[in-house]
């Protein structure tokens, strides 16, 4: 009875036209031990088909990793943006106002300090000039110096002749 | 949608996904990959995945295209050293043991089937998916899938038969 239903059910299942229950049907037939000699041969393909089942997949899902490398960019975006306004902003402070964007006082103390610095300059020019004086003085001394050794030279000669 | 979420809702079928890949690519390393592949690209549509009808059926029709464009591709590229390769050296490692064992043959007799045949057994017989299922996946009509199915069984079990019998592979 049992034998000719599962060889009925053979016939429909190499037909494809078993149910699924009908092919769980068969596949516990085909595991247990008592397998008729002569359908021997179906042993194998339903094992096989119910040990595929079991495979699985077993690494992980690499989904954290994908998070973490956006975040870097951004991070890397971030710095670069931070250092262009480093570059910037300076520039832009100085480099595009003029005197008149100040305020007069401000204006007021530019020129003042202006004209007191170029007041120093002009000092220390005078003074550059003194020091030429006193260049040409030392220049008359060395002139002296020299006559003086004239002196000298005349003074040893005539402490030899006085000697003699 | 969070990344638990996502988890619980991938977790049932991403063996199922592996499985049919490794069907196809035959390599576990390749099939790897496109398990990997498949679920990364299944993330980055996360916002769309409430709107799919049904995720699971989805995902394998994703993967079978998938897995038959890297064969394609492959063979476009005559990289098929590489396929051979692997399983050359699958054998020498493995003759021995699967000479004894039945089931290596079934494997075998599988990996010689057409692509079509073997993605429909994959789904019918070790995934146990119901015909209209099947259908919706593949985009094909159930007749045509019965008959599919059918010759591949009976290939199957010829290739077996003679096996069983008289011991030729």
């Amino acid at each position: 009875m049992v034998l000719n239903n599962i060889e009925a059910l053979i016939e429909k299942y190499n037909n494809a036209e078993t149910t699924l229950k009908e092919e769980a049907q068969l596949k516990t037939y085909f595991a247990s031990d008592n397998v008729e000699p002569h359908l021997e041969h179906y042993k194998p393909m339903f094992q096989y088909f119910s040990q595929s089942k079991q495979e699985q997949y077993t690494k992980d899902v690499p989904l954290n990793t994908k998070k973490k490398t956006r975040l870097y960019q951004w991070i890397s975006v971030a710095a670069v943006a931070v250092l262009m306004l480093g570059f910037f902003i300076p520039n832009w402070n100085s480099g595009s106002k003029t005197l008149a964007d100040y305020s007069p006082e401000e204006q007021q103390m530019y020129i003042e300090a202006k004209q007191a610095l170029a007041m120093l300059s002009n000092n220390f020019n005078d003074g550059a000039s003194s020091l030429n004086a006193l260049s040409l003085a030392s220049e008359n001394f060395n002139v002296g110096i020299e006559k003086t050794s004239h002196v000298k030279e005349f003074s040893k000669t005539t402490n030899r002749l006085l000697k003699n | 949608m969070k990344q638990a979420d996502f988890v619980s809702l991938v977790m049932p079928f991403k063996d199922k996904v592996f499985r049919l890949a490794k069907r196809l690519l035959v390599s576990r390393e390749e099939a790897e990959d496109a398990t990997q592949e498949i679920l990364l690209k299944l993330w980055k549509n996360k916002q769309k995945i409430s709107e799919y009808k049904n995720v699971e059926a989805f995902s394998m029709t994703m993967t079978k295209n998938f897995c038959l464009d890297r064969l394609k591709s492959k063979q476009a590229q005559n990289l098929k050293i590489v396929h051979s390769n692997y399983t050359d050296n699958n054998s020498s490692l493995q003759k021995q043991v699967e000479a004894r064992d039945s089931m290596g043959w079934v494997s075998k007799i599988m990996e010689d089937l057409p692509e079509q045949q073997k993605i429909i057994v994959q789904l019918r017989d070790i995934e146990e998916y119901d015909f209209a299922e099947i259908s919706k996946m593949l985009d094909m009509n159930e007749t045509a899938i019965r008959v599919s199915l059918s010759r591949a069984r009976k290939t199957i079990r010829e290739k077996l038969t003679n096996t069983h019998r008289y011991g030729i592979k």
